[in-house]
């Protein structure tokens, strides 16, 4: 069953994506499976480990489970300081 | 951890940790420069996301505080857009002792730049802009 999954992106991947965000519906399981998905939809060259991911406003590990509905913040390397 | 939008006030930061017991404070200041990487930079702007850039700093001054024999800390960043000399980060530490004190906020201006949800935009005098990446931050940690 397809899942429904609200993405957002921020600052290089906002640009690359052209969209702030989107409503996507994908089979995925994990979060790695889902930057996989969004890596090859938005062209997103930037290696998966320099990146993180967020689900329902918090931090996650590439091995979390995404579920119908969840909202997935998509965030390229930081470069705080 | 707060992440604000005006001039850090840096006085009022440092009043924040006054403590009868502390003997030192630490302070790190990270300013905007004017060159990068070959680049002559013009302004500086930064994108955060405040919900989780606040959470996750604030983690990082508690892990702080359990490794380190400090009595308090805290830091401050700014989004949005600063010039050549603004202060970007501030991150201060009281200790009884300055050794502890330097060592905590070394930890934890390391930590804000590599784990927190923040992006910087440089604009360049020949009219380009890039985002930079922390991938240095990371190897240097």
């Amino acid at each position: 069953m397809k899942k429904s999954i609200t993405v957002i992106y921020f600052a290089l991947f906002r640009e690359k994506a052209g969209i702030n965000q989107e409503v996507i519906l994908t089979e995925v399981n994990s979060a790695a499976d889902l930057f996989l998905e969004l890596k090859y939809r938005h062209q997103l060259n930037e290696p998966q480990g320099h990146c993180k991911i967020a689900i329902n406003d918090n931090l996650a590990t590439w091995d979390a489970e995404i579920d119908d509905g969840d909202t997935v913040l998509l965030f390229p390397p930081v470069a705080g300081g | 951890m707060k992440v604000i939008s005006t001039e850090i006030d840096i006085a009022s930061c440092s009043k924040i940790l006054v403590n009868s017991r502390a003997g030192a404070l630490a302070g790190f200041e990270g300013w905007v420069r004017n060159h990068n990487d070959g680049h002559n930079v013009l302004q500086l702007e930064y994108e955060v996301y405040n919900p989780i850039a606040e959470s996750e700093g604030d983690k990082i001054i508690q892990e702080a505080k359990t490794q380190y024999d400090i009595l308090d800390a805290y830091c401050v960043h700014r989004s949005g857009l600063l010039e050549i000399g603004d202060c970007a980060v501030w991150v201060g530490v009281s200790a009884a002792h300055r050794n502890e004190a330097f060592d905590a906020c070394r930890y934890i201006i390391n930590n804000i730049k590599t784990r927190l949800p923040i992006w910087k935009k440089e604009y360049y005098q020949n009219g380009d802009s890039g985002w930079v990446n922390c991938e240095r931050c990371a190897a240097e940690k």
